[in-house]
């Protein structure tokens, strides 16, 4: 897979805070930074990953840059233009280049609506075509998930985890998008199928030229389907680097520590894992200087006050952090 | 050879439903030996965490033991009254769930939980439990555990959560321990510390664990010997450097090629067409054969018998007649 260093998405310092209301009045008592300070390229063409703990901010990041949320601040740059103020009206082109899988298979289908459809539904919307037309191309879409004809008629409740799934992948690419974030699209599915829906979005990508967005916290898969790979932690950007130099390569401490805890399926291979004591601190309230220096084997003193600086160590390898 | 604290034969347990009594497990049969791992491996709706339940007696109403026996220390407890299973369960036997927050009662103090099992099946005061509850909390790795004694569930974070979870299950010092995919709903670095902490005690206690799970990365790290179910059947056991060395039937070569590999870049991921089948579907002759490559016509007709590769190795697949005769041996039919 070759990636040219187009740019197709820019995302400048976004942040995304929830307010905590509380009180009598419901008033604002202080805010959860769920993403704080992310800056990246998004090229085209690549699947760029993004991994980090429950609550790292990472499904926030992929629901702000559709657009599912808005913006507390920072820039959205789409194709060369600032799509970060415009109005619903102005961004519905847009939306038809940007799609999203859901997590959730379950979830994200209604269970009253026949997947036909669920399917035409964007259809109707960003298209123009009769509704013959649009029943031949949703029976296509079908087909190209490895789902059959006959499943048109059919409710949710009649699928499968991994159908589902397909349902959702066919969704999202229905109206010829250009980029796709995938908020942990296989970790709801058992191994077996997890397996053949990964085939899907590579093959998919191929196809029809596509740049992913992938959200997960499974390291495997992510080395499996990615290019590049962002680590976040408390919604900050921790490493970025192409797929090989953080596997091979890893740098922050905390990346280290993410790697060396994943169980590998190989007997008797003692490895020396980097034990991180203590749970993720509240987004809430992060620690001061470095977010990770809570639990960061090699924290020194300035690590609890100073921000680290995002800096370049190698071709295209960004780590935040001052002892490495 | 250590002596076996539970064995299970021939283990079918049905549903009631609608369509008329469905098999969720179909005649498991396995052994669990002292100080032993025993990891049951296999995807959602294989029976696994049903085979657990059964050994509890923790079966939803709808649900019984049809046929089989599951003796544990040399009592059946497939025939056990639900009060002398009560005075088992939690003390000689206890289990670990999946999500603790559902399990942990959100409505009483980590304390009271604590003390519960203590005080009804070691007969402490309430004094002596608590001292005792503390002693357990600080085992399992929990920071300033008097403290943490007056706190509810809701204050505690997930993996803190299942560390309270252990404590109580670990309480009355069971000779079995059940852990029902302990790590799934757990964060990497936060499943990395739980194994080790289940690794560590489970050697300062010396008890056995049946470790139930579907991620084979967590099987080899923690298993002496591995069981794989398909459809409500054992399909393939053996030690876990077999299982993962030398895997032989289809569905086991399936599963360990369907994980991407973390320190492999080249991985080819193959993965097993199709999906597990419902309860209520008929299948003929190997439960598998419908998703399985290697498939010829013996499989679509007769349910396969099991095999044996070694002395403790034994699988439930036709290839294997082949093979069996050409130097295999070939085990008791079921």
């Amino acid at each position: 897979m070759a990636v040219d260093e187009q740019v197709l998405y820019s995302v400048k310092n976004v942040k995304k805070h929830f307010p905590i209301k509380g009180g009598l009045l419901q008033r604002v008592k202080s805010h959860v930074k769920a993403v704080d300070g992310i800056t990246l390229d998004i090229y085209k063409g690549e699947t760029l990953g993004v991994v980090g703990e429950s609550g790292c901010g990472k499904s926030t990041l992929g629901r702000t840059i559709l657009g599912l949320e808005s913006l507390t601040e920072g820039e959205l740059v789409f194709n060369g233009k600032n799509i970060s103020k415009y109005s619903a009206r102005q961004l519905k082109p847009f939306k038809k280049e940007m799609q999203m899988i859901f997590q959730d298979p379950y979830a994200s289908l209604n269970p009253k609506q026949r997947i036909g459809d669920a399917l035409e539904e964007a259809l109707i919307i960003h298209t123009q075509l009769s509704a013959q037309a649009r029943r031949e191309k949703v029976i296509k879409l079908l087909n190209e998930v490895g789902l059959k004809e006959e499943h048109y008629e059919r409710y949710p409740h009649e699928f499968s985890g991994g159908q589902r799934q397909r349902i959702g992948i066919a969704r999202a690419i229905s109206i010829n998008p250009s980029f796709i974030v995938c908020d942990e699209p296989v970790s709801a599915l058992d191994v077996s199928v997890q397996a053949q829906v990964i085939k899907l979005l590579k093959d998919l990508q191929e196809k029809h030229a596509l740049t992913y967005l992938f959200v997960s916290h499974d390291l495997g898969v992510v080395r499996h389907l990615c290019n590049r790979v962002l680590v976040m932690y408390l919604g900050q950007m921790v490493e970025l680097a192409p797929v090989e130099k953080l596997y091979e390569n890893p740098t922050h401490p905390y990346t280290e520590a993410l790697l060396s805890a994943i169980p590998r399926p190989v007997v008797g291979r003692k490895r020396e894992r980097i034990r991180l004591t203590g749970d993720l601190p509240s987004p809430s309230n992060p620690p001061t200087g470095c977010p990770f220096h809570t639990r960061c084997p090699i924290a020194k003193d300035h690590c609890a006050t100073e921000k680290p600086v995002w800096r370049q160590i190698d071709d295209g390898h960004f780590i935040a952090c001052h002892e490495r | 050879m250590k002596d076996t604290v539970l064995e299970v034969t021939n283990l079918v347990t049905k549903f009631k439903s609608a369509d008329g009594l469905l098999p969720a497990v179909r005649g498991a049969s396995f052994s669990v030996k002292k100080g032993e791992t025993l990891c049951i491996v296999g995807e959602s709706g294989c029976g696994k965490s049903i085979t657990a339940l059964s050994i509890m007696g923790l079966l939803p109403s709808n649900g019984r033991i049809t046929d089989g026996s599951i003796s544990f220390n040399n009592k059946n407890l497939a025939s056990m009254s639900p009060k002398e299973m009560q005075k088992l369960r939690g003390n000689d036997v206890s289990m670990i769930f999946q999500e603790p927050m559902t399990a942990l009662n959100p409505v009483f103090t980590v304390g009271f939980q604590i003390r519960e099992p203590l005080m009804i099946h070691q007969k402490l005061s309430k004094k002596q439990a608590h001292a005792r509850g503390i002693e357990l909390l600080k085992m399992v790795g929990i920071p300033s555990p008097a403290e943490r004694m007056n706190q509810f569930p809701h204050e505690l974070s997930g993996g803190m959560r299942q560390r309270v979870m252990i404590a109580i299950a670990l309480s009355c010092n069971p000779s079995l321990l059940i852990a029902d995919e302990p790590t799934t709903a757990l964060d990497v670095t936060i499943q990395a510390q739980i194994i080790d902490l289940l690794n560590d005690l489970k050697e300062k206690l010396d008890m056995s664990m049946i470790m139930i799970t579907h991620d084979m990365g967590v099987v080899a790290e923690i298993a002496d010997r591995v069981i794989v179910m398909y459809a409500g059947e054992v399909i393939e056991e053996g030690r876990v450097e077999e299982i993962f060395e030398n895997p032989q039937h289809p569905y086991t070569k399936g599963l360990l090629s369907s994980v991407p590999n973390v320190d492999d870049p080249d991985f080819e991921l193959k993965p097993i067409a199709g999906s597990m089948p419902m309860l209520n579907e008929k299948i003929s002759g190997c439960r598998f054969h419908p998703r399985c490559p290697h498939a010829f016509d013996k499989c679509f007709s007769e349910s396969p018998k099991t095999f044996s590769v070694t002395d403790k190795q034994n699988v439930r697949c036709w290839l294997q007649e082949e093979v069996g005769q050409n130097g295999g041996r070939r085990a008791s039919s079921l």
